[in-house]
């Protein structure tokens, strides 16, 4: 993980909270509002990326917690990370061009009612850098269906943008119950004047507000 | 060699030439020891006396170079270059080649090369906030080009997203010179506080020195005799001398380091690069005038039975050998630990200036450490003057200028490299103010204050005039940091050459050398680290001589920085220097007419400085809107990337297609705002700056270069569709 720094920085931009950063090896969270799975490489990622960190040990707290409603937020390889853990369906594969790709692209937000999306208008579409060369987000056909049907998917890549080939443009997902989302863009790198743009300023301000 | 019990091999000149040593160096290695060396012994000799590691026939010629200024904590000889940025806060970077192994096996050498390139600049104490490269290639009609672009751009990418640090610059070229020797190299750029940079220097005696990071294998065995050794059709049986990278243990290598100094165990500390555990251990005992003795059998080995041989030649990745403070032992064990890596003290220092190897009980070497290290054989190789090309002659002007333009903007050194860069991580760290694309990378530092950085050279100018083209480097470096906004203040350089035994080679070394010298005073841009790179040369064709020059620079307000792009219908274009005139080796001319002639264009280093002076005190009084130095493709080539960025259209009134495409130096194209024009050209003349409007930004969609008129999607088309299309195949 090496992304973690950024992820921390943007939340306590928005929130004036300093987050806790712990240790991969430690086996309990500490008093919580909100888990973010940062992006990063686990353990270099030379196996499936996310598969070892979803078995760390703190992840079994994280995985617990989650299923009683704790927040938890995955973004790139936390989205891998948390949907190889089981918190999320479906799965991350190689971008269909096979090459690492780090730009920015348009997201669309589809759903915000979500305690990441709820300071953005529906439909809205903002700039946001992806970089990864894992991202391309497939399930299967009957999950594809509840996904959209329910709702459940809260970015969509638009305008094109695509960068990995995901099926229906998504970019992010959130679970049944509500509490746990992925993404594979980083909003943490679109927060302030000397990234360019601050258009994911926003969804950090939600998570004041849920 | 499998097993360490067999009887070593019997020294034979075959086995000394197998070895790189010359005759007379083996004579002199002998005449040293007093006595016929161990197998072991050879191998370490085989080590440091080669090119890579000795400078053997660079070092005369180096010692000529500028390497001192105000802002200068740390010259050349150590892991990298260190600079004052005011408050109590420095600069770590370097540059450093990993040619030989990436043609051999490309992703696993330019991940390599970019793993030791960091592996410099955190030994030295910093956290590395910036990496740049600079690939060139073999012609892309070459059947190996493909293979090697895809290959090296994945493993910088690799190496560098994975171990999280931004990648911000580079350059890639193409030229048929490189068809059997490409060049990667790697710059990192790291951040520290001025009081607590690290050295390899050893001191005291009978201190532990310890072995820290990976285990070592069998890999990269020879790499560093490898890398000073022409190539022949048989290049491809050398890939086991290949190192293989773990960007994954990098990291935690890097952060158990910084936790590791901050504790004060350290003493000294030197990564295990180019030769391994020899040169690293030699480094540190020579510099320090100590001896150093290891036991191997203490040597965290991931392989069974390797031989004393092999261990103190491997060069296994993610390695760091360090004098530690013997009573903070056990607490710097734990942080290793924690890491997940080895810690194991393999040796001590001594007092007898020997350098002494163990190995089951058996001494298998004992060298004088100072005659292996920074006494090593230095040469005076005889050089000839290079020739001076001709003038050169009349060219006729485009038949079709709208054709000619957009076959340069899509030529294979001219288009975008959107297809490279998007590929590295430019963003992580969350501090990157300038991704590439424009002049120069731009990272925050802290609050408002930045960095620039950049890497340059134009290897056809060197070819042409190894003299002027040596300044040339330098300048457009200086010229690129100047254009968005950054004070120049030094540089790394990466001096990649052919075979120095030969005079016609070296006589362009030594005349880039003076140019980049004469260059770096007048600038007052210090050389403060850099790799020499020699022996490029495959079945005795050299490549062009490429010094590329890595340069930082300086901003306290990275909210003023200048970029390339138009930004409002309207603005005012203007030329800063003088008109185009320079065809001489001009990209029009290689890519327009097939031409590589004349002599490059000439650099008056006084005007460099005076109009960028000029050109950066425009940008901090905040009084021009986009700025974009003058280089490859002339005036043509740049407002083509301002339009480009922008999307916005530009309306030029120009003379001649000279105007357009020559690549006379010391000139920029910016941009301001209509009300500003007369201010900016006022403040001009009081300088003694050449200063003309050449245009404006308009609103259509569409480039008029003085009633040629080229749409901006044609433009577009050929500048972003060369690179994915040639990927393609």
């Amino acid at each position: 993980i090496n992304r973690e720094h950024d992820m921390a920085r943007a939340l306590h931009a928005a929130t004036g909270i300093k987050p806790h950063i712990v240790w991969h090896t430690d086996t309990s969270l500490p008093d919580v509002d909100l888990v973010v799975v940062p992006g990063g490489f686990s353990y270099g990622d030379y196996l499936r990326c996310g598969a070892i960190a979803a078995r760390s040990p703190i992840m079994s707290d994280v995985r617990a917690k989650a299923l009683k409603g704790l927040k938890v937020i995955g973004v790139c390889n936390g989205f891998q990370i948390i949907t190889e853990a089981g918190l999320l369906p479906g799965v991350l594969m190689r971008n269909a061009q096979l090459r690492f790709v780090c730009k920015e692209v348009k997201l669309k937000v589809e759903n915000n009612t979500t305690f990441f999306t709820n300071r953005i208008a529906k439909g809205a579409v903002v700039n946001c850098p992806v970089a990864h060369g894992e991202g391309n987000y497939i399930c299967d056909a009957e999950t594809l269906k509840r996904l959209e049907g329910e709702g459940r998917v809260v970015f969509r890549y638009a305008e094109g943008t695509n960068p990995n080939g995901a099926m229906n443009d998504i970019a992010g997902i959130v679970n049944e119950a509500g509490n746990v989302i992925g993404m594979m863009p980083h909003p943490e790198n679109m927060v302030e004047a000397l990234h360019g743009r601050t258009d994911c300023k926003p969804l950090f301000e939600s998570l004041l507000a849920a | 060699m499998k097993n360490a019990a067999a009887a070593e091999p019997k020294i034979t000149p075959e086995l000394v030439a197998q070895h790189g040593l010359k005759p007379d160096e083996y004579e002199r290695f002998i005449g040293l020891l007093g006595r016929e060396p161990t197998f072991t012994e050879l191998g370490i000799c085989s080590a440091m006396w080669n090119e890579h590691c000795s400078y053997k026939s660079s070092k005369k010629w180096l010692k000529q170079l500028p390497t001192t200024g105000k802002r200068v904590i740390q010259g050349p000889g150590e892991n990298a270059g260190v600079i004052d940025i005011d408050d109590g806060q420095a600069i770590v970077f370097k540059m450093e080649s990993h040619n030989h192994p990436s043609f051999i096996e490309p992703y696993q050498g330019s991940a390599t090369g970019v793993g030791g390139i960091l592996r410099d600049v955190f030994t030295m104490g910093a956290r590395p906030i910036a990496a740049l490269n600079a690939l060139r290639f073999g012609e892309p009609s070459h059947p190996k080009t493909r293979h090697l672009v895809s290959g090296v751009v994945a493993g910088v990418g690799g190496y560098g997203n994975s171990f999280g640090v931004p990648t911000l610059g580079g350059e890639v070229n193409f030229h048929k010179r490189y068809n059997g020797n490409i060049l990667v190299n790697a710059m990192a750029v790291g951040l520290a506080d001025a009081d607590k940079i690290f050295y390899s220097k050893a001191k005291g005696v009978g201190l532990p020195v310890v072995y820290l990071g990976a285990k070592t294998g069998r890999d990269g065995i020879h790499g560093a005799t490898m890398a000073s050794a022409e190539f022949d059709d048989k290049a491809d049986e050398k890939r086991p001398t290949v190192q293989v990278g773990d960007p994954f243990t990098e990291k935690c290598l890097l952060e158990a380091c910084l936790e590791l100094m901050a504790t004060g165990a350290v003493i000294a500390i030197q990564d295990m690069g180019a030769a391994g555990l020899t040169s690293s251990a030699v480094e540190m005992g020579a510099k320090g005038d100590l001896g150093i003795e290891l036991n191997l059998d203490d040597v965290p080995c991931r392989e069974e039975g390797m031989t004393a041989y092999e261990m103190m030649l491997s060069e296994s990745q993610e390695r760091m050998l360090m004098i530690l403070r013997p009573e903070m032992e056990v607490a710097s064990h734990a942080i290793f630990k924690k890491w997940g890596l080895d810690f194991a003290i393999i040796g001590k220092t001594t007092d007898t200036l020997r350098f002494v190897i163990k190995h089951q009980g058996v001494v298998k070497a004992d060298l004088p450490i100072k005659q292996m290290g920074d006494e090593a054989p230095e040469y005076d190789r005889p050089w000839v003057e290079p020739k001076r090309p001709a003038p050169l002659g009349d060219v006729a002007a485009p038949s079709d200028l709208k054709a000619a333009i957009l076959k340069l903007v899509g030529s294979p050194d001219m288009c975008s490299r959107r297809w490279v860069w998007e590929q590295y991580d430019t963003l992580i760290q969350s501090n990157s103010a300038q991704v590439p694309g424009g002049d120069a990378g731009v990272v925050r530092i802290s609050g408002t204050k930045a960095i620039a950085v950049s890497s340059d050279v134009t290897p056809r100018y060197v070819e042409a005039d190894a003299y002027e083209g040596g300044k040339q480097a330098v300048a457009e470096s200086w010229r690129n940091l100047t254009a968005v906004g950054a004070t120049p203040i030094a540089i790394t350089d990466n001096l990649n050459f052919g075979n120095p035994e030969r005079p016609e080679i070296m006589g362009q070394f030594v005349f880039a050398l003076k140019g980049m010298g004469e260059a770096c005073r007048a600038l007052d841009y210090p050389i403060v680290s850099g790799n020499v790179s020699l022996y490029n040369e495959t079945n005795g064709q050299a490549i062009l001589p490429t010094p590329t020059v890595g340069g930082v620079g300086l901003m306290s307000d990275w909210r003023k920085m200048a970029t390339v792009k138009f930004k409002a219908q309207g603005d005012a274009i203007l030329l800063v220097g003088t008109k185009g005139s320079h065809l001489g080796q001009s990209a029009y001319l290689r890519d327009v007419e097939g031409r590589e002639e004349g002599p490059p264009p000439f650099v008056d280093l006084a005007l460099e400085k005076k109009n960028g002076d000029f050109v950066r005190g425009l940008i901090t009084d905040g009084q021009v809107t986009a700025v974009h130095d003058i280089s490859d493709g002339g005036l043509a080539g740049a407002v083509v990337d301002m339009a480009l960025a922008g999307s916005l259209g530009a309306e030029l009134v120009v003379g001649d297609f000279r105007e357009l495409f020559g690549e006379d130096q010391a000139r920029y194209v910016l941009t301001c705002a209509p009300l500003e024009v007369v201010k900016i050209i006022t403040q001009a003349h009081v300088k003694g700056v050449d200063i003309v409007r050449v245009g404006t930004v308009s609103g259509l969609d569409e480039v008029n270069f003085g009633g040629t008129v080229v749409g901006l999607p044609e433009l577009s088309a050929a500048f972003e569709g060369w690179f994915p299309e040639f990927m393609t195949g």
